[in-house]
């Protein structure tokens, strides 16, 4: 695992998170979320997932990042009037951060390096899919249904 | 030197956080949805963080969860776009400040 690689992603990701959460107009933070997702992907190749990698580009930046910037053209309204910026939040989460990254820091037996693992095969990833875990995925496949079902509710026109 | 677990976490624990930013201190909608995405993208980097510096020689569970919480994370945003859709429609609005039908 290369440490070089993993700062440049990591702070290219954090800059383009920072951008996402600050950023004033809404359609440049959506812009910001794509690359967020590209460098957590980038990070999920680094780690040997490539599978999962793949499959968080695929959902992510092909559907769902499309999803939000169709959200954003359909309420044009509110687009650039957030000014409101809320301090208490800001607070909170650098208290977050501060706390979780003191606990880590303080936790002896999570400073380990990688084993040394075999590369993680898609055909592995089906068999383990198919076999430990077929009741999860049968329950996240009628979830993502209801979900379906629900979102075109949600958006059809009311008859009154 | 190669890189520890330690790092994988921090740098997850950062993007935890700045979702958390997003979703506390803005006030459109959209923007506490993007917070929620970055929130759950930074519970999956530490599922394949786990997952690559456990033992070897195990079935990929990390890898499982992560793949099932995106799917998640996926009907989540289209149900939650779906709902900020919905509230515009009603009230020509998605700033949730001004949502405020409910309170007594």
């Amino acid at each position: 695992m290369n440490s070089a690689a993993l700062i440049i992603i990591a702070v290219f990701t954090l800059a383009a998170a920072l951008a996402a959460a600050t950023l004033r107009k809404l359609m440049h933070a959506a812009l910001s979320l794509v690359v967020v997702f590209v460098g957590i992907a980038a990070l999920f190749f680094l780690l040997g997932a490539e599978f999962v990698g793949l499959a968080l580009v695929f959902i992510y930046v092909g559907a769902v990042a499309v999803l939000v910037v169709f959200t954003i053209l359909l309420t044009p309204r509110d687009v650039g009037k957030d000014r409101g910026f809320n301090w208490g939040g800001a607070i909170v989460a650098v208290a977050v951060f501060g706390g979780l990254t003191w606990s880590i820091l303080n936790t002896q037996s999570l400073a380990v390096v990688a084993p040394h693992m075999p590369a993680l095969t898609v055909k592995q990833i089906g068999k383990t899919l198919m076999t430990i875990y077929v009741w999860p995925l049968q329950c996240v496949g009628l979830l993502l249904t209801a979900a379906l079902i629900g979102a075109l509710i949600l958006v059809m026109e009311e008859k009154r | 030197m190669t890189p520890t677990l330690q790092i994988f976490l921090i740098v997850s624990a950062a993007l935890f956080s700045t979702g958390l930013l997003a979703a506390l201190s803005r006030r459109h909608a959209i923007f506490i949805l993007i917070g929620i995405e970055m929130m759950l993208a930074a519970a999956n980097l530490n599922f394949i963080a786990f997952w690559r510096f456990g033992p070897p020689h195990q079935p990929p569970t990390g890898v499982m969860i992560a793949l099932f919480s995106i799917a998640i994370a996926a009907a989540e945003a289209a149900v939650g776009l779906a709902m900020v859709i919905a509230v515009y429609r009603h009230y020509h609005t998605t700033n949730v400040d001004q949502l405020d039908q409910l309170r007594g």
